[in-house]
């Protein structure tokens, strides 16, 4: 059973003169994982932020569980759409309990669920809650902070959840981690609607249930990894798919 | 030297603490005032561009105004006493408190306010829970600089009819009498200090989140 969620029929934005995306049309499923793969320029970052109104369209709908964004309460829907972005984007003045708690605070949940809700999220990202809860996010490292991230953006149990390039400041190894980690809350909760934005070929193909590639503004191929590699849908997917190639050459040769 | 200091305690103690008194007032009610002004004045210039121009103009000029001059250019308008005093002293607040609002609300991360907006925040959340917190430093380093610049500045009211420590000080001068001008000079002094040393410390507890200082 698949219901549409998230649905973009012929959604267009101009900054002024600028077109950054001419026409998009997509539907997303209640329950998908999916990535959003372009690089800087492609609309990728502006196509995630038009999903919970950050950024307004120039033209065409945008659907929300069927309904029409225009008709939402912006700052309600924001509360049921958990919303993830590089690590700075934890509150500096408000200790790890207080920044997952924002959105249940906004909500009036009464102190006893909200400390409940804190010390189960924080178990959820694996920290433990005794340790981490009163500590300010400059006192920890980029991953623990992007846990703390991850946590604050399901606070509220939300059936959304947008990651902006969430991992893109963090090593190699703490980036796959948490990829790991993405997937697997994912799998753990059920109909939960993921949408993940990033620049990264091996990311996105990684984590992605489907992959919505984008370059300037449109879209050049939208499918399941699998489906990608094996047909890739124009010439610039395909080059896509030869830098990874070339990655394990130099990889293969690394070992001769 | 100090035997008079300690004579001068000893009979005029009452005089003394009446002085500190008047002085404390006047500081804490011109500290006020500004506040009530540069804080939502501030706040908007860093929202609308023309009105922070203005504001910096208007601090820049004040600056190369001598204190005593002020004080004195308003005699001719409204006379002496504490009225025209109070005005030169909230005049002279503005720049620092305008300045360093203006400079805390435009350090907030743009990046902050759209994570808040993202999160579901209205204005005044986004407003009371991020905006305020954040540029808060910034405002009590302006608070303090503008307390400590009243609190040196309020001795020269004196001449202009409006009492406080300055009193001591100016009787001293007219005496010859360096006792006076010494427990004028000190107590000024120490005021400014213990001003200066309670924000620091307040400051500092409110940005206990970071290392980093952001007072000069």
């Amino acid at each position: 059973m698949t219901k549409a969620v998230i649905q973009f029929e012929h959604v267009k934005k101009a900054f002024g003169n600028e077109v950054v995306i001419p026409d998009l049309s997509f539907t997303v499923n209640q329950g998908e994982l999916v990535t959003i793969l372009g690089s800087s320029g492609s609309g990728k970052t502006t196509t995630l932020k038009m999903i919970n109104g950050l950024i307004k369209p120039s033209a065409g709908t945008i659907r929300i569980d069927g309904q029409t964004i225009t008709d939402l309460d912006l700052v309600k829907l924001r509360r049921h759409m958990g919303y993830v972005v590089q690590q700075i984007g934890l509150f500096p003045h408000m200790t790890v309990g207080q920044n997952i708690a924002v959105v249940p605070q906004m909500l009036k949940w009464d102190q006893e669920r909200i400390d409940q809700r804190v010390t189960e999220l924080l178990n959820l990202v694996q920290l433990a809650p005794k340790d981490y809860v009163d500590r300010y996010p400059q006192q920890l490292s980029g991953g623990q902070q992007q846990r703390i991230g991850v946590a604050r953006a399901l606070a509220t149990n939300p059936p959304y959840v947008l990651f902006d390039e969430p991992f893109g400041a963090l090593d190699a190894l703490t980036r796959l981690e948490l990829q790991k980690e993405v997937k697997r809350i994912h799998e753990s909760l059920a109909d939960k609607t993921f949408m993940f934005v990033t620049h990264d070929i091996n990311e996105a193909l990684f984590l992605g249930q489907r992959v919505l590639i984008m370059h300037e503004g449109q879209i050049e191929q939208f499918a399941t990894p699998e489906e990608i590699v094996a047909h890739p849908a124009t010439e610039f997917v395909a080059d896509l798919l030869g830098t990874v190639q070339q990655n394990q050459n130099l990889w293969g040769h690394y070992h001769d | 030297m100090l035997g008079q200091i300690i004579n001068y305690f000893q009979s005029d103690g009452g005089q003394y603490l009446h002085y500190v008194w008047q002085h404390i007032v006047l500081s804490a009610t011109a500290l006020l005032i500004s506040m009530v002004i540069a804080l939502p004045l501030g706040y908007l210039g860093s929202r609308v561009k023309t009105v922070a121009t203005f504001c910096v103009a208007f601090a820049q000029g004040l600056r190369i105004i001598p204190s005593l001059a002020l004080l004195f250019l308003l005699i001719p308008f409204i006379g002496t006493g504490v009225v025209p005093a109070l005005i030169a002293l909230v005049v002279l607040a503005l720049p620092p408190l305008l300045v360093n609002t203006i400079l805390g609300f435009n350090e907030v991360s743009p990046l902050y306010e759209e994570v808040g907006r993202a999160l579901g925040m209205d204005q005044r959340q986004l407003r009371r829970q991020i905006e305020i917190p954040l540029a808060l430093p910034y405002i009590l380093n302006g608070i303090k600089l503008a307390l400590v610049e009243i609190i040196a500045s309020a001795t020269l009211a004196t001449y202009i009819g409006a009492g406080g420590l300055g009193t001591l000080i100016f009787t001293g001068l007219g005496l010859y009498d360096m006792t006076y001008v010494v427990i004028g000079g000190v107590s000024v002094a120490l005021l400014s200090l213990i001003a200066m040393l309670s924000f620091d410390l307040l400051i500092r507890r409110v940005q206990q989140h970071d290392q980093s200082s952001y007072s000069i």
